[in-house]
């Protein structure tokens, strides 16, 4: 692998977050080097999605502050965060079931779209010329993820691994630096899964993008990532090396159960 | 009944300079000539992000330069083994051209191989470059690098996932052709002297067949066989320059290169290569082919995607189609022959549904353009080849194989037949051996297996007469029937023909019939066992409102049993018709209880039926057939997927079927 892990990128410090009685994230903190896969991990409910959320800009924790390459916010709003380079998939898939597949990936490029809605209606002069571009890196994203036989198909006919895919082609559409995804993997077959874990790799070494992913299946996250943060009932109980995490009794309590 | 007399040649006119004459070139110096012809017409398209990229006859031969003077500075020559691995790509073609420019001999593998399967291969042709599609493929090779000590150089394609690969010999094709070039600007003329210095006789590429016992033979074919064999099939359809050609079948198999590299050099016309696998149906849509080649696998694949969207379509559609189709099952068929005796008002039915029916069918299928397509490779079922055909699709059968360059029989237009394959084309001789094995003599014939004398021997006899291992013989009309393979063959008690598979697979034709065992060798009668598809079945019952428990019930239905009996009495009605083999209509036959199975050592691993092993498994049955017995008892050892064995017992019944007297021909009784 020539594939090397820089400095730290992101990092969150002290979070937490609760939802009126409810804690959901209890003094959390936590670093995301460059080019590397860290997964946040954790039985339901450990607060997995909240975490994410939070990096994301979508929740604003109550104390704590997050750190994206030395800028040091306390509240991330959503769009300036797709803006610096950090996109998303999410669990329950965000797509626009009645477009294609093209155009939903197409989407993902909203942001980097430069002419204005009217030149884009009409398709003149820039705004086509920025279109062919934007479709040239779309299909490069189909070709990479092999979903050209579905390019015209709504995605609402797909499958659900093949949305998911789709999904995540909507994600890398932005170019991201860093790459959250939301249980990639959930309700997937085991073929879906190995498919879904080669390409994470492959986005990882191709473009050299920080994944940040979040997964309750353990034997897949310990395949692929480089570092793992496990939580459990809105608390970190570990923190490192799958090996080492797998080692850990504490993780091995909160998945396996306690026997008193 | 009258044998056709044994070893009566039936030579096809042609003269010898005629063939010598077509087959006087080699690839390299057809290139050559639609270079200076057509330069800048697309010579091969590849979709690539959603884009048909083409190169043009002298783009290609720019690449097909680049990649020979590459192969050349790693001292690639005369005789040398080029592997290619891959699908159907530009880059492989032009790599193909390459080395047959050098007078090295190109070897396509096929793909999906797993890496040891790929080992012998690689080390009896002593392969020293291999050109290879991607990852996949390199992951392979350098797998079994250890096992190939020839194996210097591998190239590859696409660089997806291989950046960070660091093997000696390894390079990307970016790289290895840049190398060429510069080779190429240190020796100028040396790829053309090559070209000027290469023979129509010598080797242009080695297949290798699987064959079903022992290792695979390469068989080494000439650029005047696969020339001649090209040129006299195009000629006979009259391809031109402006036919366009899907390739999307394993450039490894003989079929995929004659069709879409040898014609194609021949013509001239423009080859597509699919983005992938799975976008081949909208591929072909984009493109549509003029000339078309698909397995009954695929015919087959696509006609359950037309009745499955009929199914859902709207009443009015559906009513559409139906009255439509049958039209052109009534029709179709003599209209695309040309018969003259189809009336004004079929003839008029029949284009309204083109218009609202076969017209957007075929464009949907991606067979708009199609001028010729052929099928061959299995035995097709009447009413799917009847279905393309009655749409206005040119399909036709043929026959051959690897070692025949693919042409020996070609349904003619206008003369095609179902259940034949059409006569010899120019230049082939066919006669029958006294032991009803078919052979062939024809300037495609190979030049030898690679390296395997005694494998030559037994199938290229000294005149030059090919054994093809398979039974057929010619009808009235001169073409050709294949009945089985020849080792298959028997004779019945009267010492007439009889051919169980011939049997069996039109049995298999009906959807209702999964499996069938015919007996009848030595015997006076034919019986079978048959095997109901029980998804058919269980689909004709539900609609008829029959009740059953599963499959050992359905099996046994009186409704289900009459089902399978008419299939019987249409084949045996069939079989009447045909003075051969009206002796071995099925007399008796009875429904299995269970289903036959690779598992159980009844199939073969690819499916086929084993007969003899089938034939004393159940012995007790098959005793009972020709003993009158109404039922009979058996009791089998079953194989759970678990791997646990148990035992099966039924009493099965013995059915009676109609047969035909011979003479009477009449086609659809029953």
């Amino acid at each position: 692998m020539a594939r090397t892990i820089g400095d730290v990128i992101l990092a969150v410090d002290a979070i937490s977050l609760s939802f009126g009685g409810v804690k959901a994230l209890t003094d959390i903190s936590f670093d995301v080097r460059e080019h590397e896969i860290r997964a946040i991990i954790g039985p339901n409910g450990a607060g997995k999605s909240s975490m994410l959320n939070v990096i994301n800009g979508v929740y604003t924790p109550q104390q704590g502050q997050v750190t994206l390459r030395g800028r040091t916010f306390s509240h991330m709003d959503p769009h300036e965060v797709a803006l610096s380079g950090i996109a998303r998939t999410f669990q329950s898939l965000a797509l626009f079931k009645g477009m294609t597949v093209l155009d939903n990936i197409m989407s993902g490029r909203n942001l980097r779209m430069k002419s204005n809605l009217l030149l884009q209606a009409l398709r003149v002069g820039p705004a086509e010329r920025e279109e062919n571009e934007h479709r040239r890196a779309s299909e490069r994203i189909i070709d990479f993820l092999e979903i050209q036989a579905y390019r015209k198909v709504p995605v609402g006919r797909l499958p659900y691994g093949l949305q998911k895919r789709v999904d995540l082609g909507r994600a890398l559409a932005m170019e991201p630096s860093i790459l959250l995804l939301d249980e990639p993997m959930a309700g997937m077959n085991t073929e879906e899964k190995q498919d879904m874990c080669r390409f994470i790799l492959d986005v990882n070494d191709e473009f050299g993008t920080t994944i940040v992913l979040i997964e309750h299946d353990m034997g897949v996250v310990m395949d692929i990532s480089d570092r793992v943060v496990v939580l459990d009932y809105g608390r970190k109980i570990g923190d490192g090396p799958p090996a080492e995490v797998r080692a850990n009794e504490e993780v091995v309590r909160a998945y396996l159960g306690t026997s008193h | 009944m009258s044998q056709p007399t044994p070893a009566s040649p039936t030579a096809a006119p042609a003269s010898a300079a005629d063939m010598r004459s077509l087959g006087d070139t080699t690839f390299p110096r057809l290139l050559l000539k639609h270079v200076a012809a057509r330069p800048g017409a697309d010579a091969i398209r590849e979709k690539d992000l959603g884009i048909w990229q083409a190169w043009t006859w002298s783009q290609l031969r720019d690449e097909v330069f680049a990649i020979a003077g590459a192969l050349a500075s790693v001292g690639i020559g005369p005789g040398d083994h080029v592997a290619l691995i891959g699908e159907n790509r530009p880059r492989l073609y032009a790599a193909m051209i390459a080395a047959q420019a050098l007078r090295a001999v190109p070897v396509p593998m096929y793909q999906d191989a797993v890496a040891q399967e790929m080992v012998y291969v690689l080390r009896d042709a002593a392969v020293r470059v291999a050109v290879v599609e991607d990852q996949e493929q390199v992951d392979k090779l350098l797998e079994i690098r250890g096992q190939c000590p020839d194996l210097a150089h591998v190239v590859f394609d696409d660089p997806r996932g291989l950046r960070h690969y660091d093997a000696p010999g390894l390079a990307g094709y970016e790289a290895f052709t840049a190398a060429g070039r510069r080779w190429l600007d240190g020796h100028a003329g040396a790829v053309q002297a090559a070209i000027d210095a290469g023979s129509p006789d010598d080797v242009a590429a080695m297949f290798y067949t699987s064959g079903t016992t022992g290792n695979p033979k390469g068989v080494i074919h000439t650029h005047r066989n696969l020339i001649t064999m090209s040129a006299v099939a195009s000629r006979m359809e009259g391809l031109t320059d402006r036919e366009e050609v899907m390739a999307y079948l394993p450039m490894a198999w003989i079929g995929q290169n004659i069709f879409s590299y040898s014609q194609w050099l021949v013509n001239g016309f423009t080859v597509n290569c699919p983005e992938s696998a799975a976008t081949l149906s909208v591929d072909m849509r984009e493109i549509g082919p003029t000339y078309y080649f698909a397995p009954p696998r695929v015919l087959e694949a696509l006609l359950t995607q037309v009745t499955i969207r009929m199914e859902d379509a709207g009443r009015l559609k559906r009513w559409l189609y139906r009255r439509y189709m049958d039209v052109a099952r009534r029709v179709g068929e003599r209209i695309l022959d040309g018969d003259p005796t189809v009336s004004t008002a079929d003839r008029l039915s029949y284009r309204i549904g083109d218009l609202l029916v076969y017209g957007p069918l075929r464009n949907a299928l991606g067979m708009s353009r199609v001028r010729v397509a052929y099928t061959a490779g299995e035995a097709i079922g009447p009413d799917l080849f009847v279905f393309y055909r009655s749409l206005g699709v040119n399909l036709k059968q043929l026959y051959g194989s690897t070692e025949t360059a693919v042409f020996v029989c070609v349904q003619p237009n206008g003369q095609v037949k179902p259940d034949t394959v059409g006569p010899p084309v120019q230049g082939v001789e066919l006669k029958v051996a006294e032991s009803g094995e078919l052979l062939v003599r024809s300037p495609g014939l190979l030049r030898e297996y690679y390296r395997n004398p005694e494998a030559t021997a037994e199938v290229k006899d000294p005149d030059g007469w090919y054994h093809t291992g398979d039974a057929g013989y010619l009808d009235a009309q001169g073409h050709l029937k294949i009945i089985d393979r020849a080792k298959d063959v028997g004779r019945m008690a009267d010492g007439s023909l009889f051919a169980p598979k011939y049997i069996e697979n039109k049995l298999k034709f009906f959807p209702y019939v999964k499996e069938a065992v015919a007996f009848g060798n030595g015997r006076d009668r034919a019986m079978a066992f048959v095997n109901i598809d029980f998804e058919a079945c269980g689909n004709w019952a539900e609609r008829r409102g029959i009740a059953f428990g599963g499959y050992t019930d359905l099996a046994t239905r009186a409704e289900v049993v009459d089902l399978i009996r008419d299939c019987i009495q249409q084949v045996n009605a069939d079989l009447a018709a045909d003075p051969m083999m009206a002796a071995s209509q099925v007399h008796r036959f009875l429904i299995l209880h269970k289903e036959l199975d690779a598992d159980d050592e009844e199939l073969t691993r690819t499916r086929k039926v084993r007969r003899g092993f089938i034939g004393q498994k159940y012995q007790p049955l098959v005793d009972a057939l020709y003993s009158g017995a109404a039922e009979q008892f058996i009791e089998t050892r079953v194989r759970f997927e678990d791997g646990r064995v148990g035992a099966v017992s039924a009493t099965l019944k013995i059915h009676d079927a109609r047969t035909f007297p011979a003479a009477a021909g009449q086609r659809k009784a029953a």
